[in-house]
């Protein structure tokens, strides 16, 4: 496999433009508590963002509504993040590309630069190997609380 | 929105972690002088508890004086973040305590701080972790010591006090090939002048006591992590299965690149809680404001003196890694161009007597049990720091009886230079 250049899908503008669209369809939202999509999930409703699960093996997630795939979705989507192993993103991209979605948010360690390939083909920002909930915090909230490199230096109030 | 440039080093010593206070104005880092925090409402506070969200709880765990400092010292070595801790021994204790079980192993420079080597005997004994002590300068020998329960390679970046440099890369490479990570003290060299995390080391910790402070007023401990660490390798299942301290929850999958950080905040930190105060967490980050400038200074002192004492046919063997007769030169052209730090050693020929003498006619370096003060120190480390150590185990970390350690401060090298020669005068 050769190595992608993670550069190219973790570029500052495109995340933070990517943060500023509020509709998020989490493919692989896991109802179990304990895992990583549903502390992503339930981070965004909290904080301002409407949440559609997509996983055909619940009905209901964090008390939204959970669609078998994002083409049954009703309604657009801005941001399809994705919490699934990276052989299963290429499907997941054509998806999102065919619904209109505005990005292709691929979580830590969903590596697929084909996916990326279809999304970009697709006109889709593409964001690979970074978590929604992390670059949120390092942005818009509260990661500095915990002692996290944020790599943010900014020395104006409203910064 | 701000910008994206990728800012220096001396810019960020005094902007990283500290963005002005949203609710004030305040510029100067404010110190939160709280235990606790007032939820906003229930769910919230559920939210926090579970580490579903970013938020305060309880200043043992947590606190917003403590997490700027942390930021800012791991904003400059590189890494995802970091935890600090009441003082420097307590931070390596967790560091260590996070990712170790009974019946594991660790493997040590020989050439460690004294109070270092005894936590590692004494303290994993205890706990029932192997251990075993290397010569810091044989790449074999560090390879050679590793078995199936090894789960750390631990060293200083400058031996305290032989002036010992770790090739950092080489023991790095060697941990790694073995699924350990590399566990660095970097108190001598401060993230100005080495950044281990950029050589491949995986956890820094330092004693922010001495120089990243650098007034002697404040302890404090500070564990760094790159984030890069494979923690799921088959070899942590104490950090990558579910954990029994924290409902289920498995660190290294939920929170990935910070997963050891949360564990050793939420856990380690929580249970054991050797928390940082906050005052002392903002003197700390004050002194980093000014670490370029004093470590420059700090570091030509030390160049000057160790020259002058070189040449002086009174005094045996000095330690500095920045001499040219060094064995150590190649070492610290790779890993310490700006210099090889402040605090090494020279031996005094008489032995004990005439060190006890030479100390007691300074009058410029104070005699105490701390370094990396902007005030010069001096010590002799087989009656203080190092008294608790076997002779071979004194002879492992390059002190004999006659060693006088020096931390050499900022103060004017030819005031220091007179001092020191006072002292040797005295000598008969």
């Amino acid at each position: 496999m050769t190595a992608v250049d993670m550069a190219k899908y973790q570029d500052p503008e495109v995340i933070r433009r990517t943060l500023a669209m509020k509709r998020v369809a989490i493919v692989g939202l896991s109802d179990n508590e304990l895992r990583a999509s549903n502390f992503v999930g339930r981070y965004l409703l909290r904080n301002g963002y409407e949440v559609i699960p997509v996983n055909p093996m619940a009905e209901m997630i964090l008390g939204q509504t959970s669609y078998a795939s994002l083409r049954d979705i009703p309604g657009p989507v801005d941001t399809v993040d994705v919490f699934r192993k990276p052989d299963a993103v290429p499907d997941i991209a054509r998806d999102a590309v065919a619904i209109g979605a505005k990005c292709l948010w691929l979580q830590y360690n969903v590596i697929s630069e084909e996916g990326a390939e279809i999304a970009s083909a697709g006109g889709l920002d593409v964001v690979m190997d970074r978590c929604m909930k992390v670059e949120h915090a390092r942005y818009l909230g509260r990661m500095h609380w915990l002692g996290f490199n944020t790599g943010r230096v900014m020395a104006t109030r409203d910064g | 929105m701000s910008n994206d440039r990728e800012f220096g080093f001396s810019t960020r010593t005094v902007h990283a972690g500290c963005r002005p206070d949203p609710t004030t104005g305040a510029r100067a880092l404010p110190i939160f002088q709280t235990t606790s925090y007032v939820f906003e409402d229930c769910e919230a506070a559920a939210a926090y508890f579970n580490l579903q969200e970013y938020g305060n709880t309880y200043s043992r765990i947590m606190n917003p004086t403590v997490a700027a400092f942390e930021e800012r010292i791991s904003n400059l070595d590189g890494g995802a973040g970091a935890v600090s801790f009441a003082s420097g021994l307590a931070a390596q204790s967790a560091a260590l305590f996070t990712m170790l079980r009974p019946g594991d192993h660790v493997i040590a420079s020989r050439a460690l701080y004294g109070g270092t080597v005894t936590q590692l005997k004494h303290v994993l004994g205890k706990l029932n972790v192997g251990l075993d002590f290397v010569d810091v300068d044989d790449i074999d020998a560090w390879r050679n010591a590793i078995n199936e329960n090894t789960k750390v390679l631990f060293a200083e970046t400058i031996g305290n006090p032989g002036g010992n440099i770790l090739d950092i890369e080489a023991v790095a490479e060697i941990a790694h090939a073995h699924g350990c990570p590399l566990m660095i003290d970097n108190t001598f060299a401060t993230p100005y002048l080495c950044r281990p995390l950029e050589w491949g080391a995986d956890i820094v910790v330092y004693s922010a006591t001495k120089f990243l402070g650098g007034h002697g007023t404040s302890l404090g401990g500070v564990v760094v992590d790159s984030g890069e660490f494979d923690w799921s390798n088959g070899r942590f299942p104490v950090i990558a299965d579910p954990s029994p301290a924290y409902h289920g929850l498995a660190f290294h999958e939920t929170f990935g690149v910070y997963g050891y950080l949360m564990k050793l905040r939420a856990e380690t930190l929580r249970d054991l809680g050797a928390a940082i105060s906050p005052f002392n967490a903002f003197l700390l980050a004050q002194g980093i404001e000014t670490l370029p400038l004093r470590m420059t200074q700090h570091v030509a002192n030390a160049q000057s003196i160790a020259e002058f004492l070189e040449a002086d046919d009174r005094v045996g063997a000095v330690s500095y890694p920045g001499l040219a007769s060094s064995k150590y030169q190649d070492l610290a052209e790779k890993y310490l161009p700006g210099g090889c730090g402040a605090v090494f050693c020279f031996e005094l020929p008489g032995g004990r007597e005439d060190g006890m003498k030479f100390i007691e006619t300074l009058s410029l370096f104070s005699h105490l049990a701390n370094v990396g003060d902007a005030k010069s120190l001096v010590i002799h480390p087989a009656s203080t720091t190092h008294r608790q150590l076997s002779d071979d185990e004194l002879a492992g970390a390059g002190i004999s009886a006659g060693t006088i350690r020096l931390s050499i401060g900022i103060e004017d090298a030819d005031d220091l230079i007179w001092d020191l020669g006072e002292g040797l005068g005295a000598l008969q």
